[in-house]
């Protein structure tokens, strides 16, 4: 053992120079490692402090502004487990609590997509079984380049293969999300996994070690060289080379993404649900970003003292990896169990019966160490606490950039050249809904499982996914997860709050009443004051909104060094939404379902177009300001909604949002196959293209008690047609048929990607 | 005859509608029975159903391993002497694999996986799974799968053809199958396998329509009046 690095060696040879900078660390971080342990760290050491103080692991340069979440929450009664754990949890009555949370995979993803979409599933779908909860859906919020760029097919072909690859093989439904293009992604797409899952109240998990004398077990897939330092590497870093077709920068990271296995994640979850069921376990973390160095210190850190592991007894892949690389793995589909000594046996023999390889590598050990030995030998011996949560926090330079945002704010669509003739306004809705950024996402969905669990009420292309929760339970859940980057670019204090906004929009247009929120807040270079002033904005406003709104933030993810060279992607917060329903039976689509109902608009309409997908996808201008937020609108729409769907005085809604009530209506009419008659007031563009926010369209039987509910609660009501007929007409302008409409908005995808 | 007729159904590490086609057996007012892959035992079940899934992570080929598993060797001889099996995508495959059925399910023509409500036409009513269909009837039934695209020698196509043990048609074939066949039946009759997955067609709340319901109760009935 004589080229291990050892506590002993570091000792005799204290100033052996060491590549804390290749590893990522900064000259006082080094500093700092060397005054907790009073001496020089060994390489292992080193290594495990380079991951678990890098960006992804730390949040060292977004700790301050997320802080806002936890320290002046919403008032909300449903919250049991708040941020900091491996995902929030929300009680839903009945005893039932559910768990939820998005994570980004995007550097891995770039670099190698099915694997690293696949893994990015897998991570999350971990994180929601550490709770205790059975995993019951994913969702997943994608960013691309411009379709047509040459890059393009690649990433949308192998991360929609990899998600589907991975979920549908671990028998998740796959329930919604989104997909989205803009040139800003081309060299460092969007790949956002969520997960959610179901628990009783009593079979909450917490990720900690107590007790001294209990048995660390380690379950699942053998350790092998994949994704060696993927959070430092990939996550914590920008692409700096420019990159063509194939992906220059991809070749040599490859190896730092991670490979995934969804069989094994599949027999580990039905092991993991056996052995909490049976109560085996004292605490579970699951082995993500970090692997081991993540999984035993988070573990020790909140736990009653101290640990020892024995690394040689880690099963391996390859039998040549060194301590430091065992402990830096991101090999996937693993497991750390904390078990009483009495519960060994029975957790082994639950494994030997789902064909789980389990191993007893350490214990939690008095005193507040953690040491970790390779063959007898101490190659860790370090204060657990500050590894997992006394890391470097950063406050970062923040500085708007105001002649770039006065420039971009000044630059509004207002001489855009508009539609004006009953041609041309027909030819915008054609183009529209033909267009990448609107068009039908079938060729995406079809790909993934939506009826696995034998749940799913409610999913793609619906507005929100929703889900029953118990087989003899009508209760449910709805999901929706959204984001838009060109309304967060232009002020991203309003595009934080207008995400949340459109997210809990879509929740309500199910009849579910929104409950929590989970964010994945994806930027550029947290070493960029510009790129931070952004962060910090959109960190306030969603904290604000989430306040005014009632819905707190669970937990979720952190991803900066989204850019390509010096360039940052559009600052794009993506927020996930959980909203509860007593009764699934009147879950409302996003469709119409019956002739001769009217079609009622709720809500008001401005003219707000900067920032459109009309002034996007008509004339690629970017400019001006967002629509305005009204979050005391959308408030009382969800309410009216919430109301109607369940006196069932509705029967479909739908959320007006990106090509505002056109893109509604044409949605509205390809869901339920059923055509509509429409008359428009003032300015027929506007009405169609306006995306001023808070308003839905519905349809009804009794527009009289509509109007009336509506009218108690301020909300604008409109009535502007009738559901029938095979083509959407707009009265005095134009008439499209279904079957044209379905041409224009099915055949997108396929010619591009097929 | 009072007692519930009970219909076995089977888990393997992979399979991911065992819930489900449970779920259904319950629903056609049947007992479900949870088989293990490694106990070699049916439990003295009327009737079997290996669900969907990635049977051992359909290593090698799907439901290559599987066929060798101690629960399909038992169901192989019992099916022999008359059991109603019921393989549903993995399922079908494994019967497939396990000789039970001929021909083979290979990768879709599309290449991607495809999930879709599948419009299907019902060939052979002379089935203990699909005795309860009018002839010829027209029923949607979710289809999820990436390897659904059953193919044969030519001779074995036209056996299938000639003696009516082609079970199910796609209307409108979503994986390049030969002759659209969607799911085929042995010669007596009592072994049927499909990719489209009925289980996700009993409640209208949870799929497109209830037509897949009348397969368990298809079986029932056969049990029950037996």
């Amino acid at each position: 053992m004589t080229d291990i690095d050892t506590v002993s060696l570091a000792a005799q040879d204290p100033d052996k120079n060491q590549p804390y900078l290749e590893l990522g660390l900064k000259d006082d971080e080094y500093e700092r490692i060397r005054e907790i342990l009073g001496r020089r760290p060994t390489d292992t050491e080193l290594a495990m402090y380079s991951v678990m103080w890098s960006e992804h692991c730390s949040y060292k340069s977004s700790k301050v502004h997320l802080r806002q979440f936890g320290e002046d929450p919403p008032a909300s009664d449903a919250m049991l487990v708040g941020m900091g754990e491996n995902a929030g949890v929300v009680d839903v009555g009945d005893g039932l609590a559910v768990t939820f949370k998005v994570e980004s995979h995007n550097h891995p993803s770039y670099v190698e997509p099915y694997q690293g979409a696949a893994t990015g599933v897998g991570g999350i779908v971990r994180d929601i079984l550490t709770m205790g909860a059975r995993p019951i859906a994913v969702m997943d919020s994608l960013r691309f380049g411009d379709a047509a760029a040459p890059d393009t097919k690649r990433l949308v072909s192998g991360v929609v293969a990899g998600i589907g690859g991975y979920g549908n093989c671990l028998g998740l439904p796959n329930i919604g999300g989104e997909v989205g293009f803009d040139p800003s992604y081309a060299g460092n797409p969007l790949v956002n996994a969520l997960c959610v899952g179901v628990l009783r109240h009593e079979d909450l998990q917490l990720a900690q070690a107590k007790g001294a004398g209990n048995q660390v077990v380690l379950l699942g897939a053998l350790t092998g060289r994949d994704g060696i330092g993927g959070v430092s590497v990939l996550a914590s870093a920008t692409f700096d080379d420019a990159v063509d077709g194939g992906g220059a920068a991809g070749p040599s990271k490859r190896p730092s993404v991670q490979v995934g296995d969804p069989f094994t994640e599949k027999i580990l979850i039905e092991c993991c649900l056996e052995i909490f069921q049976a109560g085996l376990v004292t605490g579970i973390q699951d082995l993500g970003g970090a692997g081991l160095s993540c999984a035993t210190s988070e573990t020790a850190s909140h736990g009653d003292g101290g640990m020892r592991v024995a690394l040689d007894k880690v099963p391996l892949r390859e039998a040549s990896m060194s301590p430091l690389e065992v402990l830096t793995s991101e090999s996937q589909e693993r497991m750390l169990a904390i078990v009483e000594p009495s519960n060994v046996d029975a957790v082994l023999a639950l494994c030997q019966k789902w064909g789980v390889v389990a191993t007893v590598i350490g214990e939690v050990t008095e005193g507040d160490r953690l040491v970790v030995t390779w063959h007898g030998e101490t190659v860790v011996d370090a204060p657990p606490g500050s590894l997992a949560d006394d890391g470097p926090v950063y406050q970062r330079p923040v500085a708007r950039p105001d002649d770039e945002m006065d420039a971009l704010n000044a630059a509004t669509g207002a001489r855009l050249a508009r539609p004006v003739t009953s041609n041309q306004l027909r030819d915008a809705v054609l183009v529209m809904t033909a267009s990448p950024e609107l068009c039908s996402r079938r060729w995406v969905t079809e790909q993934y499982d939506r009826y696995v669990l034998g749940g799913t009420v409610l999913a793609m292309p619906h507005d929100a996914g929703v889900v029953r929760l118990a087989d003899d339970s009508t209760r449910g859940i709805a999901l929706a997860l959204d984001g838009n980057g060109r309304f967060a670019k232009l002020d991203p204090y309003a595009g934080a709050q207008l995400a949340l906004a459109e997210a809990y929009r879509n929740v309500a247009c199910t009849g579910a009443r929104p409950l929590a929120v989970t964010d994945c807040l994806n930027f550029g270079s947290p070493e960029d004051p510009a790129v931070m002033w952004q962060f910090a904005e959109a960190t306030r406003g969603l904290a604000a909104a989430c306040r005014e709104l009632g819905t707190p933030v669970t937990g979720g993810n952190v991803s900066f060094y989204n850019q390509t060279g010096a360039t940052a992607i559009n600052p794009t917060p993506v927020i996930g939404v959980l909203g509860v329903m007593d009764n699934v039976a009147r879950r409302l689509p996003s469709g119409f379902t019956a002739a001769d109902q009217a079609i009622v608009l709720l809500g008001a309409t401005d003219e707000e177009l900067d920032g459109s997908a009309w002034s996007w996808v008509t004339h690629r201008h970017l400019g001006g300001r967002p629509p305005t937020v009204r979050l005391s609108s959308e408030r009382a729409l969800a309410w009216v909604i919430g109301s109607a769907g369940d006196g069932q005085a509705i029967t479909m809604a739908h959320d007006l949002s990106e090509g505002g009530l056109a893109i509604a209506l044409v949605e509205a009419c390809l869901i339920g196959g059923i055509g509509a008659t429409v008359t428009l007031d003032g300015d027929p563009f506007v009405a169609l293209f306006s995306e001023s926010t808070a308003r839905a369209i519905v349809a009804t039987d009794d527009a009289e008690m509509l109007f009336e509910l509506a009218g108690v609660n301020d909300v604008p009501a409109q009535l502007i047609g009738t559901t029938g007929g095979d083509a959407l007409s707009v009265a005095g302008q134009f008439e499209i048929t279904l079957s044209e409409l379905r041409d224009a908005s099915e055949s997108t995808l396929p010619s591009l990607f097929g | 005859m009072a007692t519930t007729p009970r219909i076995g159904v089977v888990t393997f590490p992979g399979s991911l509608d065992d819930r489900d086609a449970a779920r259904a057996v319950r629903a056609a007012g049947a007992e479900a029975v949870p088989l293990w892959h490694g106990d070699a035992e049916l439990r003295g079940v009327d009737a079997v159903v290996l669900p969907g899934g990635f049977s051992y992570g359909d290593y090698l080929r799907a439901g290559a391993i599987a066929r060798f598993s101690p629960v399909v060797n038992e169901i192989v001889s019992a099916a022999s002497r008359g059991l109603p099996v019921l393989g549903i995508c993995n399922g079908f495959q494994v019967l497939c694999e396990s000789g039970l059925l001929p021909g083979a399910l290979i990768r879709n023509a599309g290449l991607h996986f495809v999930c879709r409500d599948q419009r299907l036409r019902v060939e052979s009513v002379t089935t203990r799974w699909t005795s309860d269909y009018d002839e010829g009837a027209e029923i949607v039934i979710p289809v999820k799968h990436g390897e659904g695209r059953y193919v044969a020698d030519q001779a074995t196509v036209d056996a299938l053809e000639a003696d009516g043990r082609v079970a199910v048609r796609y209307l409108d074939n979503p994986n390049g199958a030969t002759n659209d066949i969607a799911g085929i039946r042995n010669e007596s009759g009592n072994v049927v396998g499909l990719m489209p997955h009925p289980e996700h067609a009993i409640d209208p709340l949870t799929g497109p329509s209830t037509d897949g319901l009348t397969m368990f109760g298809s079986v029932l009935g056969a049990l029950v009046s037996a």
